[in-house]
């Protein structure tokens, strides 16, 4: 992210319970300021006048007790904090619970060009809202080329050298009721470093697929909006190569297979292309067998177990037929 | 690895047809494409990747190519740019 302005907070798009419901009512000149923290500041101390540790570049988030305490330094004509408050280069200031800043408050915003914005969500609300927002905004980020889609739930990012079979693969996997995420250009988010989320690079230009032969197609339009979605988790990485004969594939998927995306480990598993091998089902499977996975259940090894329990019980038995004959 | 700034001159700016342009002439070619515009780096190779830089008239790119063919690559999209994708 190389620059993340206040007019940038107001103009994401966050959708229900992230929804920060956010309008500026003041300072309209400080919109074009820029935020560069992720942190969120409670200015209650500096409000008392303490200003040490005052971390004036994050985000100021008013609660009722500071707007409270806010009112009581106005009543009592002391503003010398607050003044003190905007000499500093303060992002800007968010008042919470719907409440309004008192006129002082507002006029010293607007002649140090400080925006100040209202929500009317409660101030422990807001702060976990935005705390959220903002280490999504300020997470690290890779543009990755491949298609992202989700199979059975499963976020499966499908990358490959050009002309693999990417899109048709991804095709023909929308074709079966699955979802498009984005085709092409992925872009990758490290949430937290825990997850990582992909999505497309240009909200107007995702969903859309460029297929050889039949041009630049709009998977929304087409397939519906069932077809698509906006974001994923991306919890499987499929590599789509040549079939070569010499190389050795994964035969009897015990092998855990990692792809690194920005610091987080994510499952893979290499898929051979070749005339024949109809890959979405197989991308499918491998997505069915990833669920299982997750509800801890290794196909490979329990296979192996029934294989190792059989030949026990085979071996037992004929030691029992091998002292009957002797008999 | 040759690496070259390359400048949008045409009005309109890469939409489809430019796009399908480039990809063209950067297919003809054994070596990589990558076009890099802020902190965006795509696949040359990709009609969609390119059109999503959002590259509009007089914006600047960088273009990076590899391969065994890398420098007479360069020089074909070079001269397309240069061209304005014969509009």
């Amino acid at each position: 992210m190389s620059e993340f302005t206040i007019l940038d907070l107001l103009d994401l798009d966050l959708k229900e319970h992230n929804h920060l419901s956010l309008i500026c009512i003041a300072g309209r000149t400080g919109l074009s300021k820029k935020i560069t923290t992720s942190k969120i500041s409670r200015p209650g101390l500096p409000l008392s006048g303490f200003f040490e540790e005052f971390s004036n570049n994050s985000i100021q988030v008013f609660g009722r007790g500071e707007q409270a305490y806010l009112q009581k330094l106005e009543d009592e004509h002391n503003l010398a904090s607050i003044e003190r408050l905007f000499k500093y280069d303060i992002p800007c200031c968010v008042f919470c619970d719907g409440a309004d800043p008192s006129p002082r408050f507002t006029v010293l915003a607007e002649e140090t060009g400080t925006a100040i914005l209202k929500t009317d969500l409660l101030s422990s609300d807001f702060s976990r809202r935005l705390y959220q927002t903002l280490d999504e905004v300020f997470a690290p980020t890779q543009t990755i080329h491949g298609v992202l889609v989700e199979v059975y739930g499963i976020g499966v990012l499908i990358t490959g050298e050009s002309g693999v079979g990417k899109s048709e693969t991804a095709l023909e996997l929308i074709e079966r009721g699955h979802r498009l995420i984005s085709d092409d250009t992925v872009r990758l988010r490290n949430i937290s470093d825990n997850f990582i989320v992909g999505m497309g690079e240009n909200p107007l230009l995702a969903h859309h697929m460029e297929i050889r032969g039949l041009g630049i197609l709009n998977l929304a339009n087409l397939f519906g909006v069932g077809a698509i979605r906006d974001r994923k988790q991306v919890q499987l990485s499929v590599k789509l190569e040549q079939w070569d004969a010499k190389k050795n594939y994964d035969r009897v998927g015990e092998g855990s297979l990692h792809d690194t995306f920005l610091g987080i480990d994510i499952p893979m598993v290499i898929i051979p292309v070749k005339p024949g091998r109809n890959i979405p089902v197989i991308i499918e499977t491998a997505a069915r067998n990833e669920r299982l996975k997750k509800l801890g259940y290794y196909s490979a090894k329990e296979f192996d177990q029934s294989v190792l329990k059989w030949l026990e019980s085979e071996s037992a038995r004929n030691m029992y037929s091998f002292n009957e004959e002797t008999h | 690895m040759v690496t070259r700034e390359i400048k949008v001159c045409n009005r309109a700016g890469i939409h489809a047809r430019p796009a399908a342009n480039i990809v063209k002439i950067a297919n003809k070619f054994d070596s990589e494409l990558f076009l890099e515009k802020g902190t965006m780096k795509i696949n040359g190779k990709s009609i969609m990747g390119i059109i999503t830089l959002g590259a509009t008239y007089q914006s600047s790119l960088t273009m990076i190519c590899e391969g065994p063919e890398e420098e007479s690559m360069a020089d074909a999209i070079e001269k397309l740019f240069q061209n304005r994708f014969e509009e």
